[in-house]
């Protein structure tokens, strides 16, 4: 639901000072970044930058070795991917995380099956209403909700992986590379609906190599370089080639 | 309403898109098991006729003499559709079967009945604690497993078959009946209805779906795995513990050679009834029918005349033939 009604100052998901390294090699170092609601943030820098790491620390995949999360201004641990979600953060894989030969409507409530109350056995026809209704509101073609997965083209996938990270998220939708596989007209039809969740007043993070894109998308593009937050740029006043030298160390 | 177009504008050729999605809805693959058990009926029918293939008795023989069978292919339904097998249900058949037996000779059918139920909980269990916490392949585990509880099977009674004089049980399991239905046939039903209901109608049978189909997926939506993969292994071997006490019913005795012959005949009725090898997909229904399919054809061949060789070879190529057709779909 709708919780602008709260109207808190903190920021939706703040990071202050992460640091992560593996077997003594830091992948990040003194990273901070704020999300707010309605706001898409772009992620971006070269192979080996630190992107995943930043993107699997936030979706609680990783636990930092040093800085804080706080969520809604308040600390937290994300344990694991199933706590991170919990608290309302949603992940958009790079591999989809669909389960391939399902209907489209199983794979929305993926885990989170709805059920009728005296038995306990599965309610096909709400998840497939609203499912229908999700997929509608958000301007998402498929034959139908029973359709299986393998049959969709890859933006119809994409659309379904971000319409069950909406579905389920309530404070972050997190998209590594949402596009990477698509072709333009599925590009820009993604492109879309990432831009209609700033309505869901979700905040958004998107980790994207194409620069064109964020510079479509984004409203702050954060860069990272060698693990770094080498800074962060409002995206009405920046332009490409300061953030390709932001990127590169190149000036 | 079961198919709802989204496109705005209807007339770019979405009629043609409907028809192709029908179709591809309606794959024949699902129906494989459907078409193949009549086909098969009715050659027998028309060339086994006159040697009493379509009795009554004959015909309710066949259902008989398939229950353990289709029991044993509920459990491997749900193993194969986590993405897991399990081979070891013949084993844990004959142990299940001596276990219930031996306790039963001086202990009521009770006790017996749990003893044997718990031996293939028990044997299952075991599986799925190496292949679901210790991460091993539950191909090589069941296959360990086969072979030393067939050895246990042997040593339990110096492969001496027990017999079972226990009324009560031989009448639960076997020779009894409500209402003029065989209990053989009632334990059948209720198998296969709750196997169904739990597969295809609660989260717990969606999740074992989608473990089978992407692991990974299924992390990250938070359903716990190895916890799947545990019960699916552990259900597999109640199934053949329950199976095994429907052979001792039967028969009225527990041997260690019971269950040894039914691996092929499971695997090829849960594949032919659309369950897919490679996990994500499976039916409880279908399995049943491909379980009458290949008792069918045991019993085609048979009044046929052919020898067991022949028998073999015919069953071998005929259960290939059918493995192609289901396959065939998977790999488009």
């Amino acid at each position: 639901m709708n919780e602008r009604l709260n109207d808190t100052i903190a920021p939706v998901l703040s990071l202050r000072g992460i640091r992560k390294a593996f077997d003594g090699i830091v992948a990040v170092e003194e990273f901070s970044l704020d999300l707010d609601r309605g706001e898409i943030v772009a992620l971006v820098g070269d192979n080996g930058a630190g992107k995943s790491t930043i993107v699997k620390i936030i979706s609680g995949v990783h636990t930092p070795n040093g800085g804080t999360l706080h969520l809604d201004g308040k600390t937290v641990d994300f344990a694991d991917a199933s706590s991170a979600r919990r608290k309302g953060i949603e992940v958009v894989y790079q591999d989809l995380a669909l389960a391939n030969q399902q209907t489209v409507y199983m794979n929305l409530f993926l885990g989170r099956e709805i059920t009728h109350r005296p038995f306990g056995l599965l309610d096909r026809r709400r998840m497939m209403t609203e499912t229908r209704k999700l997929l509608e509101d958000l301007d998402i073609r498929i034959p139908s909700t029973r359709s299986t997965i393998r049959n969709l083209s890859g933006g119809q996938r994409q659309g379904v992986a971000i319409a069950r990270a909406t579905r389920w998220a309530q404070k972050l939708v997190l998209l590594d590379e949402p596009t990477a596989a698509l072709g333009v007209a599925e590009t820009s039809k993604v492109e879309n609906i990432v831009k209609s969740l700033k309505d869901r007043d979700l905040a958004v993070l998107i980790v994207s190599h194409n620069l064109d894109q964020v510079f479509r998308l984004s409203d702050r593009i954060c860069v990272l370089r060698r693990g770094k937050q080498v800074g962060i740029r409002p995206t009405g006043e920046t332009e490409k080639n300061e953030i390709v030298s932001m990127i590169t160390g190149l000036a | 309403m079961a198919r709802i177009s989204l496109r705005s504008n209807t007339n770019d050729g979405s009629e043609l898109t409907q028809i192709r999605s029908f179709l591809t809805k309606l794959d024949v693959q699902k129906y494989v098991v459907y078409l193949g058990f009549l086909a098969i009926f009715l050659f027998f029918a028309a060339t086994l006729h006159d040697d009493g293939f379509l009795s009554t008795r004959n015909l309710s023989n066949i259902v008989l003499q398939t229950a353990p069978a289709t029991i044993m292919a509920i459990g491997l339904v749900f193993a194969l559709s986590a993405g897991e097998i399990d081979i070891s249900f013949g084993s844990i058949v004959a142990v299940s079967a001596l276990v219930a037996a031996m306790v039963m000779r001086g202990q009521p059918a009770l006790f017996g009945i749990l003893a044997g139920l718990g031996a293939g909980i028990a044997i299952g269990a075991l599986n799925g604690v190496f292949v679901a916490f210790l991460g091993l392949p539950s191909f090589l585990v069941t296959l360990a497993t086969l072979g030393l509880f067939a050895g246990v099977a042997r040593s339990l009674t110096n492969l001496q078959s027990v017999p079972v004089l226990n009324d009560f049980f031989t009448e639960f399991f076997g020779s009894g009946s409500v209402a003029g239905i065989p209990s053989l046939v009632i334990w059948t039903l209720a198998a296969v209805i709750a196997g169904h209901l739990v597969f295809r109608e609660t989260r717990f049978g969606a999740h074992v779906i989608a473990t089978g189909d992407n692991p990974n997926a299924a992390q990250v939506s938070g359903i716990r795995v190895p916890r799947i993969r545990f019960l699916v292994l552990t259900i597999s071997g109640a199934c053949a513990g329950l199976a095994g006490l429907l052979y001792a019913g039967r028969l009225q005795a527990a041997k260690y050679t019971l269950g040894e012959s039914d691996l092929m005949t499971v695997i090829a009725a849960v594949i032919v009834g659309g369950t897919a090898l490679t996990g994500g997909r499976g039916s409880i229904v279908g399995a049943c029918v491909g379980s009458l399919l290949m008792g069918m054809l045991n019993n085609g061949l048979i009044l046929m005349g052919l020898s067991v060789s022949g028998q073999m070879i015919a069953r071998g190529l005929i259960i290939l033939f059918a493995v192609a057709v289901s396959l065939r779909e998977f790999n488009r």
